[in-house]
């Protein structure tokens, strides 16, 4: 039973970090209808900010975290304005293969300035873990897990409190019409895909210090990402949301009861099943698939 | 015309050996073709039914264990207390499983996956090629993990009383690379050429429109899946007798974006595109290894594929094949006034 618990506690220190990458994939996918690959380079790229913030210059490591946050935003506004700007009107394949050469590029000049080897990011948190009853949790999960939980609200307030995320609501409806009613389409879309990419960014900041931080270290959270979008219906952040979670469980159940080498599967198997049963995802809207 | 071209390709690229003494560009050359195989199995169903598939590589990755798990023989429990038990067979037997094998998973994918178009499309053959490589990677007994599987016998063919041949240099693997990929290209040609060629392209150009004149969907894409998965598990096959050694990395989501970069670089839906992109892509590394760092290489490799994508957005064969047109009294006029209006 205690060990059930601690799964469960597990879960939701990793399903909030799960949801934040979600959320920001499933804004890009829902609102621009782009395949985004660079999703995991971002997650690394906020992950190495940690890095360099914390470990090369010195820095308190809870400034370190809104740098990622706001670097990732500004990646992400020059990837939309460089390179899918120029691609508006093509189709979603030509978009994606795009995101594919730039996510293999950034990759690769990740490796080429730091190396393949594994860096650690140290933390101002003591090292023994914090105790309630049956099941311990370290407090570094601790505040990525409160952290996340306050990126979550800051974006459910950004889309749903704010003119930018009123006019993101109206483009991802129907961008035409959004157009015609002045909405600044190209605005929403570079706006769009930088929250995403900060979004990726935090959650590649948070749970960089948790593990280690290595230049492929996103290609599995991206496709993790997708699974979470999948998971929860297209262009659905309450969905993400769950699913992050739900992708967690899967994980934490998975690795504890069946076996750790499979772990990464339970994304998969979960695409695959969503797919082949509930193509629209657990929550869906009222729109097409495919 | 187009069959002399042909013709005069491999004949140039058969002669490639006697003037090339140096082992490592043959080897380049060997693996490059290998994955042009590959490339060309992809083009069939991204260029022909215009389905992209981001999990090509299981197939590949499929038939190169086949292959050599028949060859080398193995020994497993299963649930329940069974045994299977295999005595290694020869190498040719190992081709035709690969094959079997992955047009089989290809069939299987294919039927349940096209139920879904498009992103969802790509995301199941991702999660089908991960799911593949974490089974190879951690049913250690049949694979061995990431200790791969080594000795791997090279390919040989053999008829009872004419004695058989042992394709153990690099030259004989060369030859018998550029055999296979002749074959295959013929046998897409034929394909594409066919009754059910023009069946899938109906597919591409309007689905619903294809339906309504009495297409079956499903069974057009899972044939195309099949036909595709099996050309890439003789890849596949290929490759494990020529390195002699696999390891779970085959499946790395890697080696599909390579084989996409050939197609679409060299132009899909076109029959020499996967083969032009397929040499420039597979032999650039061999170019750039003296000037840049590997990782250097990786970075001018995603620029390219932007930068093409941006200038030849239909790929290098079909932007050349608009500069040097050749008179087609068969082509439709509506044809070459869509093509007209699209170049405008």
């Amino acid at each position: 039973m205690s060990e059930f618990l601690q799964h469960l506690l597990n879960t939701l220190v990793l399903g909030g970090t799960y949801a934040l990458l979600g959320i920001g994939l499933t804004l890009i996918f829902g609102i621009m209808n782009v395949v985004n690959f660079t999703h995991g380079i971002l997650y690394t790229f906020g992950a190495y900010i940690m890095f360099i913030v914390v470990q090369k210059l010195e820095l308190n490591f809870f400034l370190a975290l809104p740098v990622a946050v706001i670097s990732g935003w500004l990646l992400g506004a020059l990837v939309e304005l460089t390179l899918l700007r120029p691609f508006r009107g093509s189709d979603i394949d030509t978009t994606m293969l795009v995101m594919i050469g730039a996510w293999i590029a950034m990759q690769s000049a990740t490796l080429w300035v730091w190396g393949g080897v594994a860096k650690s990011v140290p933390t101002p948190f003591p090292e023994a873990p914090l105790v309630l009853g049956p099941v311990s949790v370290s407090w570094l999960r601790l505040f990525v897990l409160a952290a996340a939980a306050l990126l979550i609200v800051l974006t459910y307030v950004l889309i749903n409190r704010t003119r930018l995320g009123c006019a993101m609501r109206a483009t991802f409806q129907d961008h035409d019409t959004a157009a015609l009613m002045g909405v600044n389409v190209d605005l929403v879309y570079t706006s769009t895909f930088a929250v995403g990419s900060s979004l990726a960014a935090a959650a590649g900041a948070l749970l960089g210090p948790v593990y280690v931080v290595y230049p492929q270290m996103g290609d599995l959270a991206a496709v993790k990402a997708f699974a979470i979008v999948i998971l929860g219906g297209l262009g659905n952040i309450t969905g993400a949301v769950i699913g992050g979670f739900i992708l967690a469980l899967a994980e934490e159940l998975g690795a504890g009861y069946v076996s750790s080498g499979y772990r990464d599967a339970m994304g998969f198997l979960i695409i695959i099943a969503v797919l082949i049963f509930r193509p629209t995802g657990l929550f869906p809207r009222a729109e097409r698939v495919g | 015309m187009k069959l002399a071209v042909s013709i005069a390709a491999v004949a140039a690229l058969a002669s490639v050996p006697l003037w090339l003494r140096d082992p490592y560009l043959l080897n380049a050359l060997i693996t490059t073709g290998i994955f042009v195989i590959g490339a060309m199995s992809l083009n069939l169903l991204l260029g022909f039914t215009g389905q992209l598939s981001l999990g090509h590589i299981a197939f590949f990755g499929i038939g190169a264990y086949v292959s050599a798990l028949t060859s080398l023989g193995f020994d497993i429990g299963l649930p329940g207390g069974f045994r299977i038990v295999h005595e290694p067979w020869p190498p040719l037997a190992g081709f035709a499983l690969a094959v079997l094998v992955a047009a089989l998973c290809g069939y299987l994918v294919g039927r349940l996956s096209f139920r879904v178009r498009g992103a969802y499309f790509v995301i199941v053959t991702i999660s089908f090629a991960e799911v593949v490589r974490l089974v190879a990677l951690n049913w250690v007994e049949l694979t061995q993990g990431p200790l791969a599987l080594t000795s791997i016998p090279p390919m040989q063919v053999g008829w009872p009383g004419l004695g058989e041949f042992v394709f153990r240099t690099k030259l004989h693997n060369y030859y018998l690379v550029l055999g296979t990929a002749a074959l295959c290209y013929l046998l897409i040609a034929r394909l594409v050429d066919s009754q059910f060629g023009r069946a899938m392209r109906a597919l591409m150009e309007n689905e619903t429109l294809a339906v309504s004149i009495g297409i079956d969907v499903t069974r057009t894409l899972s044939i195309a899946a099949m036909v595709s998965a099996g050309i890439a598990g003789a890849a596949g096959s290929l490759y494990a007798h020529y390195m002699k050694i696999i390891d779970p990395e085959v499946f790395a989501f890697i080696n599909t974006v390579t084989m996409v970069i050939m197609v679409i670089t060299g132009g899909k839906g076109s029959l020499a595109g996967p083969v032009v992109g397929g040499l420039i892509f597979g032999l650039m590394p061999v170019a750039l290894r003296p000037v840049m760092a590997p990782e250097a290489q990786w970075i001018a490799y995603g620029g390219i594929l932007i930068a093409i994508l941006f200038l030849m957005p239909r790929g290098i064969v079909p932007a050349l094949a608009r500069h040097f047109p050749r008179p087609n009294p068969a082509a439709p006029e509506a044809f070459a006034n869509r093509d007209a209006k699209e170049s405008a």
